[in-house]
């Protein structure tokens, strides 16, 4: 394959980081005043990111750079997501930015960064473009929550997020030299030959251990999770967006064309590490999440909660395991952009709130915005009609197909127990007494992101669940 | 004994014993400064096993930087290492267990190693190993093959690693730079754009009156 051939099939990628680096430039030389232009500039290249996935010429299954870059249907169906969550999250922090006198225009070029990272991560297919991608995410997100920099409160979280990433990195590292040593390759398909050749020796286990580990550390999955609360709650709220959604998706991706396209031959050995991750991680979201009072780490916890039901999913194993997975991490996407455009609506004249008791009586004082994060709420339950449940469905009916019952059944009793603290909040907005009344004047973009979601998680779009259902099963079939 | 063993030893004698100096010695800054030897020792046992590049990075990298680095930190943090020291009996049950487990581990994990034989090796290093640099004079040097490789075969890896720290740049930059108001700067530009009218004034001063 000649060199542009090559670049051809990476178009996507380069369109982002050429662009990132000429609209930096062009901020650097005119200043924060084009904030809101490089900002555009961002989303157009985001936008035309997409239809460079989407109408790509070439075949749909490529592997680059000597394996270490595939593009195939899974890697489309996870990069058509995050960009348009990237793109939707940049448009979500104008206003934000503006009221805490925050506009700089590395903001947006870092969220394009971050995007080509996670971009990376989703096509990776070596150990070694495996890590070179979650760090040049992680490096971007990182500054991204220590923003606010003078807030002590989101210099603390990015230098906790920095330090307790670099522990994760240093682990999945290690586990990579394992595997390394044990298979002498880093290739995905190299490595799985051996595995399945030889048997998974003790040495490959121990390493596949300390992978997941590091990779578990970047979705937040329990047990390492306890950087996400304070994350979550330090961080700008528009950046606390993104957080929760496009790295989730991308870690998640990576979790599951890790695990199934060079370990399926040690399904075995690592189906119990994944289920106990899911275990501890749903336990944590639906114990720790009740005592908050802060919105933020409320949502922090709920997405604990919610990696552990994509988890389940994956440790089935399976394609249409995988399947689920992805539908679930589509759904939980689009729900949690939308709740976090709600909370960002939360404004009163003094600045941002975040307490849950602000919005109590909801209903009397702001009718439309007390519908929407009732029906975003219902979904993230999990309650029957919504979306969020149909995303529930799937995974547990991939767990029990894959002899997993008892995960579902610990699965099923987690979201009972996590409906509470959901449904405690619709409580307060529907029959408290009302508190006093949010600014009305959020951006159309804020208006838009939080009705299409709570519309998209209506049953009304069971034509939209199809098509999902459709894309996610093709992309999951091409890991197999 | 030939010289190369001799200076085998030389080196291995020092790390031992300055990696042993490092955790030994009360002084923080001591302990930095076995450590930077620690390294330089290393450096010399690369070279004798004829991978003169990696023996080199570590100077440049580890001493230069990185021992220079954890210097800057001692020194500044002005950590009282004795008072930190006290609570280690504390602590020793949960960290030898730790520690124990993950002996056990290690064992576990090295007792399933399997040497490949050099078939092996040969399929899995497309750039000669140095063992086989150093018996063949006339190969490339460890500097061209690593270059051979790092151009084509690793061009990906590369370029994402220059995005790396075009981020961390960017980072430092965004995290730290402040524009100070009240800083008289040179501004050439402005200087050289300046006109006559700017700076002169013509005034018609009728006479006897004077400058009011």
């Amino acid at each position: 394959m000649g060199i542009f051939e090559t670049l051809s099939f990476a178009a996507p990628e380069l369109v982002l980081v050429l662009g990132a680096m000429v609209l930096l430039i062009t901020g650097v030389f005119i200043g924060d005043k084009s904030a809101k232009q490089i900002g555009y500039g961002c989303v157009a290249l985001l936008l035309v990111a997409v239809l460079v996935v989407l109408f790509s010429p070439t075949a749909p299954t490529a592997s680059l750079f000597d394996g270490a870059f595939r593009i195939d249907a899974f890697s489309t169906f996870c990069k058509v997501i995050i960009y348009l969550v990237a793109a939707l999250a940049i448009l979500m922090s104008d206003q934000f930015f503006a009221g805490e006198k925050l506009r700089r225009f590395e903001y947006p070029v870092l969220i394009v960064l971050a995007v080509f990272g996670m971009s990376l991560m989703v096509s990776a297919t070596d150990l070694i473009s495996l890590y070179m991608g979650v760090e040049t995410q992680s490096l971007a997100l990182y500054i991204l929550a220590a923003f606010k920099r003078d807030s002590h409160r989101s210099t603390e979280a990015g230098l906790k997020y920095f330090v307790l990433g670099a522990l994760s990195s240093c682990l999945l590292l290690y586990g990579a030299s394992l595997i390394y040593g044990f298979t002498g390759s880093t290739s995905f398909e190299e490595i799985a030959r051996i595995a399945s050749m030889e048997g998974a020796n003790v040495g490959l286990i121990v390493g596949l251990v300390f992978l997941i580990s590091g990779l578990a550390f970047k979705v937040s999955a329990a047990p390492f999770h306890m950087w996400t609360p304070d994350v979550y709650e330090g961080a700008p709220t528009p950046v606390t967006a993104f957080f929760a959604a496009a790295p989730k998706l991308a870690g998640m991706a990576l979790f599951a064309r890790v695990l199934v396209s060079s370990f399926h031959g040690a399904l075995g050995d690592w189906q119990p590490v994944l289920a106990m991750i899911a275990v501890a991680s749903m336990a944590v979201g639906a114990f720790s999440a009740i005592p908050q009072s802060n919105i933020k780490r409320l949502m922090a916890y709920s997405s604990i909660g919610h990696m552990g039901y994509a988890l389940i999913g994956l440790s089935a194993g399976t394609a249409q395991g995988v399947k689920s997975v992805l539908i679930y991490m589509a759904i939980y996407v689009a729900m949690t952009i939308g709740a976090f455009a709600c909370i960002l609506m939360m404004r009163r004249r003094g600045g941002m709130t975040e307490n849950i008791s602000d919005l109590s009586g909801l209903t009397k004082t702001n009718m439309p915005l007390a519908i929407i994060l009732t029906v975003l709420l219902f979904s993230l339950a999990g309650v029957p009609p919504t979306a969020g449940f149909f995303g529930k469905w799937y995974v547990f009916f991939a767990a029990v197909d894959a002899g997993l019952i008892w995960l579902a059944i610990v699965g099923v009793f987690a979201s009972a127990v996590s409906a509470y603290y959901y449904l405690r909040i619709v409580w307060f907005m529907w029959f408290d007494e009302a508190a006093e009344p949010f600014e009305r004047d959020a951006s159309p973009v804020l208006q838009f992101a939080a009705w299409g979601s709570a519309i998209l998680m209506f049953p009304v779009l069971t034509v939209f669940m199809g098509r999902l259902t459709e894309f996610a099963g093709r992309a999951a079939a091409a890991l197999f | 004994m030939s010289i190369a063993g001799f200076a085998f030893l030389v080196f291995s004698f020092t790390i031992i014993a300055s990696a042993l100096m490092v955790v030994a010695s009360k002084n923080p800054v001591h302990s930095v400064l076995f450590l930077i030897s620690t390294f330089i020792a290393a450096a010399g046992l690369f070279v004798l096993m004829g991978a003169e590049y990696l023996a080199m990075v570590l100077v440049v990298v580890y001493v230069g930087a990185v021992a220079v680095l954890f210097l800057f930190v001692v020194m500044m943090l002005d950590v009282d290492f004795v008072e930190l020291k006290q609570d280690f009996l504390q602590y020793l049950p949960i960290g030898g267990a730790v520690a124990v487990l993950v002996v056990v581990e290690l064992i576990m994990v090295v007792s399933v190693w399997a040497f490949p034989s050099d078939a092996d090796l040969a399929l899995a290093h497309p750039s000669p190993t140095a063992a086989q640099t150093v018996a063949d004079p006339n190969g490339p040097t460890n500097i061209e093959a690593m270059g051979l490789i790092l151009y084509t075969d690793y061009v990906h890896y590369f370029q994402i690693a220059g995005i790396i720290l075009l981020v961390a740049m960017i980072g430092a930059i965004v995290l730290t730079f402040r524009t100070r108001e009240g800083v008289k700067k040179q501004d050439a530009a402005a200087q050289i754009g300046r006109k006559r009218e700017d700076g002169v004034e013509l005034v018609d001063i009728p006479t006897g009156q004077g400058l009011s």
